[in-house]
């Protein structure tokens, strides 16, 4: 029995049970609009104190690929936005496959023995502070690329223009790897969730019809799942965006717009993080506010793409069944 | 799915479990809050304690906090000195809110910044160096470096170690033909500002644009802290950046040697680097314009050329701060500087931490500033 449940209470009218009721209907009514609340406040709040720069730069600031703090001060935001995006894009090509094997592994796969301790260690892998995978990122991963990794992609690839340059295993292609190893417990996590929410009469049908193993998981469970996934995607997306500690430890900070993945680059995130602190001219603060706002506006626009996307597989889904 | 037997077996067994670990939770909760509570009352806070608030530089920040643990030690707790790093410039602007009772900054005030908070003292409490600290195999300490080779790598005219402007100075060293990679901070900085000013100074490529806390670089990747531009330098080889004295020694980095103005190339170290303290013939009053001291180039045959000062800010008269400033306070913190300054207090314990010792100069003149200190115009020391 439930310790904590009656079990002979039911009908009898209790004062605490009818007081529960509208407080609790009131409070979850105004933790909801409190968050709605809150992102308009910190929009407003960002808006206003990035007037200054939006002001002297205007759409200059979207398009300039200059940031010098010292007089004459100029202030653009384009080598970190490219930084953000590519870092980004390096992390769901690297993370979301390994996340999808991982779980597809748990879910239809694995010895029921081994799910459990498997899974609370890819849970651990989210429980690492950013600042350990960023020191990890300097003294173990980012020789290793340096060593091993970078010149055997160089000597295969080396024709390509994003791997050519001076690889010293300080650069976006690293950081990548560190955002994707930072993504994947995440959106391993919420996949496996969405495939278990699969019926088994889906698997059923398919192993009747003859299908193997990964037929039917290809046919019957991920495109059941697709959109759960996809979901698990654009979360994972959304802290690769936002991400700081681990990629300015990796990145190499440079303000750079360059096609090499091999050369160094920089993210909002990151930049935000080296220089707010310290910065004291009103223009400046006013600019990296505004560089901010920008990224909450580029997470915001993935975030709708993300919907129309899931939305258009989803109809898609219904128009072949 | 229908729920089997077992499933709700399962449930059941999963709910018991949460709430043991609730009352577990809450049990460790009491005990913790009985702890503290009954610490607090065997423990009483001594009488009139004083708490001296700073913040700024990072650079003296092991030294301050240092300072301050044995300070509340030797007063028997009554005096806690919270110094909380955050840079120089957030603490020049602490200290013109008057939200802190002192800051600490690398730089000197800058005319604008003066303005803006008049009376403030410049108190020096002890020297920074900075260091080229490289890393290149077959090259151990001391390769011979001048400022403006310095300037050509880190504009990145001169790209591999054995450039004939680098070899020039080293005759008889074998160089690397290797590609240099220049590490620079990529947060805004002290170390930087000192950094780029004995380059401009030296460099005449190097203009004054590239001057400042934090730099539009031309070449080079950036680390956060001397930590990050150290963690980068060892990692990455044919690497060269510039680190605080402090943290090459303490991760015993190779460091070359500069030329100075009396044509010696000197190592970094906390005598040479006392030495170009030294060597300054006369300095501003405590409550002057120090804009435009530099150690940098100092003059002496032993002197190492890429130092400078770093200050604590601390108003003339304290009634300026405002009714957070009591007379104990000010009492304490005029008692506190002037420990910090001697070496029968503070400076004593600046050599384990490597940071240089002041000079019997330097100290003459912080005696002078913590004298003209008053409350409410009282002075404090006499």
């Amino acid at each position: 029995m439930h310790p904590f449940r009656k079990s002979q209470d039911f009908g009898r009218p209790m004062s605490a049970e009818t007081l529960g009721d509208p407080l609790f209907q009131w409070f979850s009514t105004v933790v909801a609009f409190g968050v709605i609340g809150l992102l308009i406040l910190i929009t407003v709040i960002l808006s206003l104190a990035a007037q200054e720069s939006i002001r002297t730069f205007g759409l200059g600031f979207l398009s300039g690929n200059v940031w010098n703090p010292v007089p004459p001060l100029v202030f653009g935001s384009v080598p970190f936005v490219y930084g953000t995006l590519v870092t980004s894009a390096l992390a769901l090509l690297f993370g979301v496959p390994i996340s999808l094997g991982i779980a597809i592994f748990l879910s239809e796969l694995s010895p029921p023995w081994l799910r459990i301790p498997l899974t609370y260690i890819v849970e651990l892998l989210a429980a690492v502070p950013s600042v350990v995978y960023g020191l990890w990122g300097i003294f173990v991963l980012g020789p290793v690329m340096r060593v091993s990794v970078e010149p055997v992609v160089q000597d295969i690839f080396g024709f390509l223009p994003i791997f050519q340059g001076n690889a010293i295993g300080t650069d976006k292609f690293t950081a990548g790897v560190i955002l994707a190893i930072m993504i994947i417990p995440t959106i391993s996590a919420v996949s496996r969730e969405a495939l278990l929410a699969v019926p088994d009469n889906q698997r059923e049908a398919a192993l009747s019809l003859g299908a193997t193993r990964w037929e039917t998981t290809r046919v019957a469970v991920l495109r059941y799942a697709r959109a759960g996934i996809f979901g698990a995607v654009i979360l994972g997306l959304g802290r690769a965006v936002g991400e700081t500690m681990a990629v300015t430890m990796t990145i190499g900070n440079r303000n750079a717009i360059s096609i090499s993945l091999f050369d160094q680059g920089q993210t909002i995130a990151s930049w935000i993080a080296n220089n707010f602190l310290n910065a004291t001219d009103p223009l400046e603060l006013s600019a990296l506010i505004e560089l901010g706002l920008v990224l909450m506006l580029m997470s915001l626009l993935i975030n709708i793409f993300a919907r129309l996307m899931i939305g258009r597989v989803l109809r898609r889904g219904e128009g072949a069944a | 799915m229908a729920a089997t037997p077992e499933d709700k077996e399962r449930l059941r067994r999963g709910s018991r479990r949460h709430v043991g670990i609730v009352v577990a939770v809450i049990v460790i909760a009491l005990v913790l809050v009985a702890v503290a509570v009954l610490a607090g009352l065997l423990n009483p806070a001594p009488a009139q304690r004083v708490t001296l608030l700073g913040s700024g530089a990072t650079f003296p920040y092991p030294l301050i906090t240092k300072w301050s643990s044995v300070y509340g030690n030797e007063t028997g707790g009554r005096v806690q000195v919270n110094y909380q790093g955050g840079g120089s410039g957030a603490g020049i602007q602490a200290i013109t809110a008057k939200t802190v009772d002192f800051a600490g900054s690398d730089a000197p005030l800058k005319p604008s910044e003066r303005a803006a908070a008049p009376g403030l003292l410049h108190i020096p409490e002890t020297i920074g160096a900075v260091t080229a600290a490289y890393n290149v195999a077959g090259l151990s300490s001391g390769l011979n470096l001048t400022g403006h080779v310095l300037g050509e790598i880190f504009l990145g005219k001169i790209t591999t170690w054995d450039h004939v402007n680098i070899s020039a100075l080293n005759p008889g060293l074998v160089l690397p033909s290797s590609t240099i990679t220049v590490v620079h901070r990529s947060d805004s900085s002290g170390t930087t500002f000192v950094w780029t000013s004995y380059l401009h100074l030296e460099n005449p490529g190097w203009n004054s644009t590239l001057v400042g806390k934090a730099i539009n670089w031309p070449v080079g990747i950036g680390a956060s802290g001397n930590a990050g531009v150290a963690g980068k330098i060892q990692t990455i080889p044919d690497s060269i950046g510039y680190v605080e004295l402090a943290y090459t020694v303490q991760s015993s980095m190779k460091v070359g040697k500069i030329r100075n103005p009396a044509g010696n190339f000197v190592l970094p170290s906390l005598a040479s680097t006392a030495a170009a303290a030294a060597s300054v013939p006369t300095f501003p009053t405590p409550s002057g314009d120090w804009n435009n001291v530099s150690i940098l180039d100092a003059a002496g045959a032993n002197s190492y050329p890429i130092a400078s000062f770093t200050y604590l800010l601390v108003y003339q008269e304290l009634n300026t701060i405002g009714t957070s400033m009591t007379q104990a306070k000010a009492q304490a913190l005029v008692d506190f500087l002037w420990w910090c300054v001697h070496d029968s207090g503070g400076q004593q314990y600046a050599a384990s931490l490597v940071y240089p010792p002041l000079p019997p100069t330097v100290v003459t003149l912080d005696e002078q500033a913590i004298r003209s200190i008053t409350f409410n115009g009282q002075t404090l020391h006499s």
